[in-house]
């Protein structure tokens, strides 16, 4: 068999034929393989989902009961037929629940990584590599001006902050599935033991985390009146991206806004945002991370996709490793 | 060199000048010597390296990483220093191996052209990326984080709770890394005793007369002066050093070589530096403009825009300081030593006659002179102070110009108005009067209260017609728009601007909702302002 008969790029998504599944379908479709909860990856309407358990969760959460009309939990590592295929769910360490997806069938297995990471990430299992004929890896952060630091370094100029500028409140844009967490997680195991206020969007994800065991600590709502409590003045304030610089924050002591990103490796990125402290803290694979994961899978073949193609594509070319771009549609992350 | 890294990294980001000056003073005290003096320095424009160059830094990547990789990532990032600090492969070295600030400096120094390419490889070596940035823009000069030396020196004032007059009087007998500075803002040793010579006189500086301000003051205790619209300067010479000093305490001489060897043995002037030849003609500040903020003088422009200095005040006469003595003494010796000078290079700012305020204030109205903005009052008792002490010195200046004008875009404010539409173009009308467009003529940020600010942001956001990142257009017609009246404290003829004029200094001086903006002023009113 060759790869592409076992999996090809369609509009809908990647499709499996022998197995009639799609992983990640951006559309509607009849049958689907979601590796992660992240909404450019799971979206409601499909009529079959076969997921983690807490993808599934976290889909629910999001879309409410309905948002397939079967869901079937997968374990990770559990080997499940569909069709002539066999599939199995690896950890990414993207986030909670979040999977590689390993497609095989007469004798060539591929794996699709999704979205992942190698950094260490207390809320989440951590990624295991699969070895593999083909593997299909995310680009996201495909470029050697990459590389993510220490975690805990970066959130560490966050507690250092506080202490500078006690009078301001920092408002910390994080992606509200999984990133929100993990900083939240990391300040805790910085030793910042204050309360912790979050914007409304996070609050369900939060308290979903913490019911699978993760230690987030004391959680605030954040959405006080105007004018009212305490306006957060030398508190973290956790919340989406999207609400740095809006006039959402102006109910806060003159805020200082902080961005949990990989982009925020790029000083243009942080600047036209008017980031003032940018936490380079990534869900994502870096440059050293995507090349190692590659290695690692003994992969003959490599084919990458939603990110900078081009230059992974380049470094595959140097190292001997067959390479293409998917050019597969409809993921970004910007908010990363 | 990792806390020098953070430090830029960090002022870059900063928009308030408060914070800015937080993160410099914190820095100060807890960096040890000499790393923080060669910060001092890298932030004051006291470091120069000319052996390293960005083509050599060029050069080293690419006999590190594959061309097309580097070709991907400098076309995403932009900035050559920022791409090459960031792909830049660097071996496992342990963290406390990377060199402090002070060995970079003097390793940099020392460097000759030729060991450079291996020296700068080896430091890049052994510092994080960030740390990478900081020593490729410290190497190749090209720190630029909008921080000023007057910023610097006021973060160190704060730090050591000195007046920053003091420290610019010291400055520049001081020497990079600033060892005895230090010492004394942290109370460990005494003032720096400086050998140097020529140094800067912190300058006297005037309140603006406020409401009922006159009415408590008698007249006959002051004497007026015109206030010349050039920039203030100080000029000083002693033995055989002579150096311009702009009104922070800069040094400015390079810049102005016809006045410089103008200058008298053994003085200290204040004045005006202006264009022209003080006994035909004064220049407007729109000459002087061709003459400032450059590097080298061509022998054309010293023809065709010759500077001279209109003096105000003496500090110092051969050995003596007189900046202790009553401003007539000072006046008076004024007028003794100027014959002595070339007369195209200075000359005496005249005083205002007058005997009460309503008279002064006729003259005021009328002056004499486009160049002038304005009167200064000055109590004839007065010592020369540094620093603005409240009392001596006012200055009462030409009542601003104003327009009305129609908002035609906002842009996102920083800091604490990110979240405000705070920047504000505006435009006058042009062309047929029965078919008008507006033309930009400025713009401008601040004048307005914090209400005012909510307002104007709502009717950005309620009546925007097109967005383009942090700018908005906003619905600017003959029947709708929002017409603000502008003040400003001149015009400058401009080529860059396509309404042909520029503002000075332009403020909302207030929201006219009032107004319909057809009736908004015409560009001509604006021309008619400009001279001759
Ligand atoms: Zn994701």
């Amino acid at each position: 068999m060759k790869p592409q008969d076992l999996l090809r790029p369609r509009p809908e998504g990647l499709y499996c034929p022998p197995g009639d599944f799609f992983i990640d379908p951006v559309r509607a479709v009849d049958r689907a393989l979601i590796t992660h909860g992240h909404a450019d990856h799971a979206r409601a309407g499909h009529r079959a989902v076969l997921a983690t358990k807490e993808t599934l969760d976290i889909m629910r959460l999001r879309y409410g009961n309905d948002f397939a009309e079967t869901r079937q939990a997968a374990a990770y590592g559990e080997r499940i037929g569909m069709g002539g295929v066999t599939v199995s769910f690896h950890p990414a360490g993207h986030v909670l629940g979040s999977a590689q997806i390993a497609v095989e069938a007469g004798g060539l297995r591929i794996v699709a990584s999704g979205d992942y990471k190698r950094h260490v990430d207390a809320t989440c299992a951590p990624f295991e590599p699969v070895r593999c004929d083909v593997f299909i890896t995310e680009a996201t952060f495909g470029l050697p001006v990459f590389v993510h630091p220490a975690p805990e370094i970066e959130t560490a100029r966050l507690i250092a902050s506080l202490a500078q500028f006690p009078e301001r409140a920092h408002i910390v844009g994080a992606y509200s599935l999984g990133k929100a967490q993990r900083v939240i997680s990391l300040l805790r195991a910085g030793g910042h033991d204050a309360p912790i206020l979050i914007h409304g969007a996070l609050a369900r994800i939060s308290r979903y985390y913490q019911g699978q065991g993760i230690k987030l600590g004391r959680l605030e709502p954040a959405t006080v009146e105007e004018g009212t409590a305490t306006r957060a003045a030398g508190q973290v304030v956790v919340a989406p991206p999207s609400v740095l610089g809006d006039r959402w924050t102006r109910r806060f002591a003159d805020p200082l806004s902080v961005f949990a990103s990989g982009w925020m490796r790029i000083r243009q990125r942080a600047k036209q945002r008017g980031v003032e402290l940018p936490l380079i803290l990534s869900d994502h694979a870096d440059w050293n991370e995507l090349t190692a994961t590659i290695r690692e899978t003994g992969a003959g073949e490599v084919w990458v996709t939603h990110g900078r193609e081009e230059a992974l594509v380049r470094w595959c070319e140097i190292n001997g490793i067959a390479a293409r771009p998917l050019n597969l549609v409809g993921y970004e992350d910007e908010a990363e | 060199m990792r806390r020098f890294a953070e430090l830029l990294d960090r002022l870059v980001l900063t928009p308030a000048r408060n914070g800015k000056l937080r993160l410099l003073a914190d820095y100060f005290k807890a960096v040890p010597d000499p790393d923080r003096g060669y910060a001092l320095a890298a932030l004051t424009g006291g470091l120069d390296f000319p052996s390293v160059k960005p083509a050599m830094l060029r050069a080293l990547v690419s006999e590190r990483m594959d061309e097309v990789l580097f070709a991907y990532s400098y076309d995403y990032v932009g900035d050559l220093a920022e791409t090459i600090s960031l792909v830049w492969p660097a071996p496992d070295v342990a963290e406390q191996d990377a060199p402090p600030l002070g060995t970079v400096v003097e390793t940099l120094n020392r460097v000759s052209r030729s060991d450079a390419p291996t020296v700068m490889a080896d430091l890049l070596d052994r510092l994080d990326p960030s740390a990478r940035f900081a020593l490729i823009k410290l190497a190749t000069g090209g720190l630029r984080i909008g921080v000023s030396a007057r910023l610097a020196k006021q973060a160190l004032a704060a730090m050591g709770g000195k007046d920053i007059g003091e420290i610019e009087e010291l400055w520049h007998g001081l020497d990079v890394p600033y060892e005895p500075l230090f010492a004394w803002l942290e109370g460990r040793a005494g003032k720096p005793e400086s050998a140097a010579r020529a140094l800067f006189r912190p300058v006297m500086l005037a309140h603006p007369v406020g409401e009922g301000d006159l009415e408590k003051l008698d007249p006959t205790n002051y004497v007026a002066e015109w206030k010349w619209d050039g920039i203030r300067v100080q000029a000083v010479s002693e033995g055989g050093v002579k150096r311009l000093y702009s009104r922070t305490g800069d040094e400015i001489s390079d810049a102005f070589p016809d006045l410089m060897d103008a200058i008298g043995e053994d003085i200290a002037l204040d004045g005006e530096l202006l264009v022209g030849d003080p006994r035909e003609k004064t220049g407007s500040f729109s000459d002087l403009q061709q003459r400032l903020n450059r590097k080298s003088v061509s022998k054309r422009m010293l023809a065709d825009y010759p500077v001279f200095m209109r003096c105000y005040d003496l500090l110092q006469r051969g050995d003596e300081d007189v900046r202790p003595r009553p401003f007539t003494e000072r006046r008076a010796l004024l007028h003794e030593v100027l014959p002595a000078l070339d007369p195209r290079r200075f000359d005496l700012s005249p005083l205002v006659e007058f005997t009460d305020w309503a008279e002064l204030e006729d003259r005021r109205s009328n002056p004499p002179h486009p160049v002038i903005e304005g009167v200064m009052l000055k109590r004839r008792d007065a010592a020369y102070l540094p620093g603005r002490p409240k009392g001596p010195w006012f200055k009462w200046k030409r009542d601003p110009f104003t327009v009305d004008a129609v908002l035609m875009y906002a842009q996102r404010g920083h800091g604490k108005r990110s979240s405000y539409y705070s920047d504000y173009t505006f435009g006058v009308w042009a062309g047929a009067e029965d078919d008008p467009q507006l033309v930009p003529v400025g713009k401008a940020y601040f004048g307005f209260t914090d209400e005012e600010l909510k307002l104007i942001d709502k009717y950005v956001r309620d009546n925007t017609v097109e967005r383009f990142g942090p700018v908005r257009s906003v619905r600017a017609e003959p029947g709708h728009g929002l017409v603000l009246e502008v003040a400003f404290e001149g015009l400058n003829r401009s080529t860059r601007h396509k309404s042909g004029v520029a503002m000075r200094f332009p403020r909302i001086a207030r929201l006219r909702w009032d107004k319909p903006a057809a009736e908004a002023d015409r560009i001509e009113a604006l021309t008619a302002l400009l001279a001759e």
